[in-house]
Order: structure tokens, then C-alpha cells, then sequence
């Protein structure tokens, strides 16, 4: 055991840390995230990080990545969170689309999309979830019909971060209405300018509208494009879940180390209360543990090469922290924090959907008892 | 970065697992094994090998707290070996390593296993364990005051290592709690079912389970930072005896309500694990003075 960086690992964070220094500069830093991520800054500090060899930093080589250790990606997450730099673009296609692409893709599919990932051409979106079919993704209705060499889809997504600018969607669909649960599903990957894809954004209680409806109206997409078999939607989609939750970990962290930060940095400014000082300090220690489960996580994961179900951890614990600490950073702001402050009102408002995106903090409790902890069933 | 037990490490403690299962959790401490814990090696575990120990580093050590939480240890493990240890003259070490003589030290004014020890280090040097015995919240782990009180020597290095090794305790006797409570949510059955299948028990379940690994990463990282006689250890160790106990407390309440009736009686383990994770938390700093520690640190 040591959790300092190896001689390679410590070369490669100042190597990127010189690199963030000379490259992003300081109007470019410290967004309060949200829909601004989506202008056009989040392309071009995407685009740069693509030339530089810094997205996809575990993918394999042949298909644009660096083929470096999972640690790297850690490290990579650290050191862009502590400058504050805009994340990537293309985090659905980065983080789901890509590695399910990776583990079920045809050798024609990988050298189609992968690389327009890590050089944020092409921007991925999620559709999995439905008006009838939240948390039970395998009730999902949108209809897939066999038509010759060509799927027709029809049916309506809800809750599609990305979509409105979204050039590809990773689809979950019923190609088989009477068949078995579990078994009837069909993994697409849609083109989102095909003809009959309608994106209507959906505005949110911070009043930006990050997230969208999608309906398909007798969308056309070719059977090259199912990912996986036909009928084994469910396995490719968990493949897509298990990468969501299991390496989102690291990104987490450095997201709530940023806002522990603040916090400091606010209370240092303003001073505390007694009680408010042991709040604080509880903040600072939960980010330490949460900081050393995602460490004991990554080091199972080089060793496995699977991101395992204890990621559903890291998740259930970081959007409760983020909650309560962005209400901790309300109360520091005290008669102050009735006016907008650009940031912390944002942060707090958008913390309300960390429970809910991403699989519920029901749904994560319910994996942890059946998967972890090998409970009975509850339905 | 590589943040996961050694071999060595996890065959230690899967050692430790096995030869503890054997013979604990039990009403009374059986001070015959404490030679057998020295043949062990565990008593000498972080002791250097010129005084007789195993010369390995305290993460070896944290290991056996951890499982001689999990298996509710009554003898004066703690008090001897991240209490006492530390703090001996090399022949008295090598002696506590033989498992010849066991020690204990005040902290504050008080003295862990007083009557199950020899001798208590003090700032003025060894003394006799003798002086009062106080009812101890924890009756596997007592209590008592020297007839001759003296400063106390859980000062600079020896207090954070002390911290570290209640935390990795704690963890164990969190990770116990969690495993009585799926034990019995999955075998009792009520209106027809078992009752770990109804979310209002397994969910809190899933609970424990986050917060026992939570507590078990910021243990090792704690334990980590005394091994290597890092500068964060005394906030390292602060923060996790703070996360743990809490954590320890909290997993052995959610097992007892798990548990229903039964988790309520004296018959049952659980109210023993209770005990043990209550003296855990208060002993040497509550969870609210250590972050006040915390906060000192980081404000």
C-alpha cells in the first residue's frame, strides 16, 4: 500500500499540470458549471485536450486513446478539478458510449465512432430513460421494428442530457413487444439528424435546461448500427451502467473536492459559528473517505479491469454530500445568500438532482443490498 | 498509487480472521492465549527485530485491530501493544513483544485494562497498575484511575497512532454488525417473506454497507500516514477515529433495530458490539472535539 503517486504517475501529473498552466487560461476557469459548459469554451478546451493526448486516456491506442493505466485517468481528473478547467464536451460518448462501444463493437463500429469522441466532432447522448420507464429500464416501450436491413424506431426518451446538441444517441429499445423481460431489448446507435428525431429541451428548477425530451417518429437506422445482438439490449445497457457509476468515481471527488474548497475558502472569509465549524470539518473528512474508497476502487479496478458494484458507493455518498454541503455554503452566506451569488445558489439548486440522476439513491441502495450484499430480491 | 492490502497484509489478516472466529466474541477474556499472541507474532507486530518483534510497520498492526474488533477481542490488545508500546524503554518492549508482561498508559486520567495489565507507562516512567477500577461502559474493555495519578503520555506521535488503531477497530466491529444484520434479515421471515427483501430493512443495510467502506478507507489511509510518519497523520488519525466510531455506533443501532426483539435482549452479541463501538467513540477525543481538531487544522 501507498497512496503516493509511483515515479511515472508523478511525472505524468507535472507534465499535465505544466501543461494545464500554459494552456488554459484563466477566464476559462472556475465555472459554476451548468449549461454554460455547453458554449462553445467546452468545445475548445475539448478540442484541446484531444490534441494533446489527454482524452481517453485508457482507451486503447488503435482507436485514438493513450492506453495508459486507469490511474492516469485519476490523476487527469485531479488535476483538471484543482485548476477548475471545463470538463470535456462529450462526457456521455467519454464515459458510457465509448467503453460500451469498446466492449460490445464491431471492429466497424470502434473505428467509426471511437475517435470522434476523443476529439469531440461528434457528441454522444443517452436514451434510455421513458415517461413509463424510469428506474425499470427494462419496461422501455420505444418500438425498434425489423424492416428489412433497418430498424424503424418510434417512441419517445425523456430526461437526455446533451441531446440538443447531440450528434449520435445510444439507444435502448423493444425490438420484441410480447417477448420475454430482459430479453426484448435492442441496444441502437441513432444518428440524431436522421429525419423524424425531434429534441425538445427540458427547463429545470436552476432555470437552465441542460436535460431534453427526445421522440423518434419512424426513425431509420440500419442494422449495422445495433450494438451487441439483437434481443441482448439489457446485457449491453448494464455494460453502459456498471462504466457510468463504476470509473465516474474519480470525477466525482474532484468535483466535490473543488466545492470543498469553496467552502473553505467562504468560511475563512466570513468566519463561523461553532457549529458551523464542526459542519465544515465533517465536509472535509467525508471527501478524505470518500477520496481513499474511490483509491481502494481504482486499485481493484487495474487489478480486474471491471469496475465493480462498490461504485454504486462512491455515487449513493457523493450527490448526499454534495446536497448537504451546498446548503452548509447557503448558510455561511447568511443574510447574503438571499441575493444570487453567481455560484453557490446555482450549485445548490443543481445538487438536488444528484439523488436522482444516474440511478436514484433508491435504485443504488437496492443494488447494493441484492449485488454487494446479497439480499433477498424486494420485487 | 496502489491503496490495497499486500499480500502479506491480507494473508495476516485472513490469519487473524480465522484464529479469532475460533474463540471469539466470548463473555470472558481468556489470558491463556495472550502467549499464544505472542507466538503469533502479533504482540510484537510493529516492534523493531532487535527488541524481539516481527519489524513490520503499523499497517500489519492495523490489520489485527481491525479483526480483533470484528472479533469483539476482550483481552488488553489495544492497551499493550498501540497504547503502551510505543512509548516502553527497548527491554520493556521486548518483553511486551514475548508477551512476558502486559501494559497499559493513561490517557487523560484514565487507564484502559488497568486490571489486566502489569505495569502503565506514565510522562514519569513505568508504575504498578494498581488503583481504581471504574464500571467501564464496555465491560470487555475496563476502565481505571492510578492511585497515583500522573501526566498523561499519549502525547505527539503515540496519539494519532492510538486514534488509527480505534478506527481500524472500529471498522471491524462496523463490518461485524453489517454481516449480523444480513444474517438475519435473510433467514427471519415475516408475512410470508424474508425480511431482507422489504426495502425498509435493506436499505438501511445498504447503508452500513457505504458507511463501513467509507470508514475502512479513511482507517487505512489513517493507519498509512502513521506508518510512514507522515505530517497529516494527527488530522489523518483525528478524522478517522471520528468517521469510524460514528460509523461503529451507527451500523451496531441499525443490526439491534434490524433485529427486532431479539437485537434487544442481554442474550444476544449485538448489545456487546454496541458497547464496544460507544467506548471506541468516546475514548481518547468524541467525534465533536476530534473535528474540532480537524477544523483547527484546515481553517
Amino acid at each position: 500500500m501507498d497512496v503516493r503517486d509511483t515515479p511515472d504517475e508523478a511525472a505524468f501529473r507535472a507534465e499535465l499540470r505544466a501543461w494545464i498552466d500554459a494552456n488554459l487560461p484563466a477566464e476559462q476557469r472556475g465555472g459554476r458549471g451548468g449549461a454554460t459548459r455547453f458554449e462553445e469554451s467546452g468545445r475548445w478546451w475539448s478540442r484541446k485536450l484531444y490534441e494533446a493526448g489527454y482524452a481517453g486516456l485508457t482507451w486503447p491506442k488503435e482507436y485514438g486513446g493513450a492506453g495508459a493505466p486507469y490511474s492516469y485517468q485519476a490523476i487527469f481528473l485531479e488535476e483538471t478539478a484543482r485548476a477548475e478547467a471545463p470538463p470535456h464536451v462529450g462526457v456521455i460518448g467519454l464515459g458510457m458510449a465509448g467503453p460500451t462501444i469498446i466492449v460490445h463493437g464491431t471492429e466497424q463500429q470502434k473505428q467509426r465512432y471511437l475517435q470522434k469522441i476523443l476529439s469531440a466532432e461528434e457528441i454522444w447522448c443517452q436514451g434510455f430513460s421513458e415517461p413509463d420507464a424510469g428506474s425499470d429500464l427494462a419496461a422501455a416501450r420505444t418500438r425498434a421494428e425489423l424492416r428489412g436491413d433497418r430498424f424503424v424506431v418510434n417512441g419517445q426518451k425523456v430526461w437526455s442530457s446533451f441531446a440538443h446538441i447531440a450528434d449520435r444517441c445510444i439507444l435502448v429499445t423493444n425490438s420484441d413487444p410480447g417477448g420475454e423481460r430482459y430479453r426484448n431489448l435492442t441496444y441502437l446507435i441513432v444518428d440524431m439528424h436522421a429525419p423524424g428525431v425531434e429534441v425538445r429541451p427540458l427547463r429545470q428548477i436552476t432555470g437552465e435546461a441542460e436535460f431534453n425530451e427526445i421522440f423518434f417518429s419512424d426513425v431509420e437506422v440500419p442494422v449495422e448500427d445495433v450494438l451487441g445482438e439483437v434481443g441482448q439490449g439489457w446485457q449491453v445497457a448494464m455494460t453502459t451502467l456498471l462504466h457510468e457509476r463504476g470509473t465516474l468515481g474519480f470525477a466525482l471527488s474532484a468535483a466535490l473536492d473543488v466545492n470543498v474548497r469553496k467552502l473553505l475558502a467562504l468560511a475563512r472569509e466570513r468566519g463561523t459559528t461553532e457549529l458551523q465549524r464542526d459542519a465544515i470539518a465533517r465536509e472535509w473528512i467525508e471527501l478524505q473517505a470518500l477520496r481513499y474508497t474511490n483509491y481502494r476502487a481504482l486499485t481493484a479496478l487495474v487489478k480486474t479491469g471491471i469496475p465493480g458494484p462498490e461504485g454504486s458507493v462512491s455515487k449513493l455518498h457523493w450527490s448526499e454530500q454534495n446536497q448537504r454541503l451546498t446548503k452548509l455554503a447557503r448558510d455561511l452566506l447568511g443574510e447574503d445568500g438571499l441575493a444570487d451569488d453567481g455560484y453557490w445558489h446555482y450549485q445548490q439548486l443543481r445538487s438536488r438532482g444528484n439523488t436522482i440522476e444516474a440511478g436514484t439513491s433508491e435504485i443504488l441502495r437496492n443494488i447494493i443490498a441484492e449485488r454487494v450484499l446479497g439480499l433477498p430480491r424486494s420485487r | 498509487m496502489d491503496f490495497a492490502l499486500g499480500d502479506e497484509q491480507q494473508t495476516l489478516k485472513d490469519e487473524a480472521r480465522r484464529w479469532l472466529e475460533s474463540r471469539y466474541p466470548a463473555e470472558e477474556w481468556n489470558d491463556a492465549d495472550w502467549a499464544e499472541l505472542a507466538e503469533l507474532g502479533w504482540l510484537g507486530v510493529s516492534t523493531p527485530e532487535e527488541q524481539g518483534g516481527a519489524g513490520l510497520t503499523f499497517l500489519e498492526e492495523a490489520v489485527l485491530h481491525e479483526e480483533l474488533g470484528r472479533a469483539l477481542y476482550p483481552g488488553p490488545f489495544l492497551a499493550t501493544v498501540a497504547l503502551a508500546l510505543p512509548a516502553l524503554p527497548p527491554d520493556e518492549a521486548e518483553q511486551a513483544a514475548a508477551g512476558a508482561r502486559r501494559f497499559s498508559a493513561q490517557v487523560g486520567t484514565l487507564v484502559p485494562d488497568l486490571d489486566k495489565v502489569d505495569a502503565v507507562v506514565t510522562a514519569g516512567g513505568l508504575v504498578a497498575a494498581e488503583g481504581e477500577q471504574l464500571a467501564s461502559i464496555d465491560p470487555t474493555r475496563t476502565l481505571g484511575r492510578l492511585s497515583a495519578p500522573s501526566d498523561t503520555v499519549s502525547q505527539g506521535r503515540a496519539l494519532p497512532r492510538l486514534r488509527a488503531a480505534l478506527a481500524c477497530e472500529a471498522v471491524g466491529v462496523a463490518q461485524r454488525a453489517l454481516e449480523l444484520g444480513i444474517e438475519h434479515a435473510s433467514s427471519r421471515r415475516q408475512f410470508g417473506k424474508p425480511i431482507g427483501s422489504y426495502q425498509a430493512i435493506s436499505h438501511p443495510l445498504a447503508d452500513t454497507f457505504h458507511d463501513v467502506e467509507l470508514a475502512r478507507s479513511i482507517a487505512y489511509w489513517a493507519a498509512w500516514t502513521v506508518a510512514e510518519d507522515d505530517e497529516q497523520a494527527p488530522v489523518a488519525a483525528a478524522a478517522a477515529k471520528a468517521f469510524a466510531t460514528e460509523a461503529a455506533v451507527a451500523a451496531c443501532e441499525r443490526a439491534i433495530q434490524v433485529h427486532g426483539g431479539t437485537g434487544f435482549t442481554w442474550e444476544h452479541v449485538l448489545h456487546r458490539y454496541y458497547k464496544r463501538a460507544q467506548w471506541q467513540r468516546q475514548f481518547a477525543g468524541t467525534p465533536a472535539e476530534l473535528r474540532a481538531e480537524v477544523a483547527a487544522a484546515i481553517l
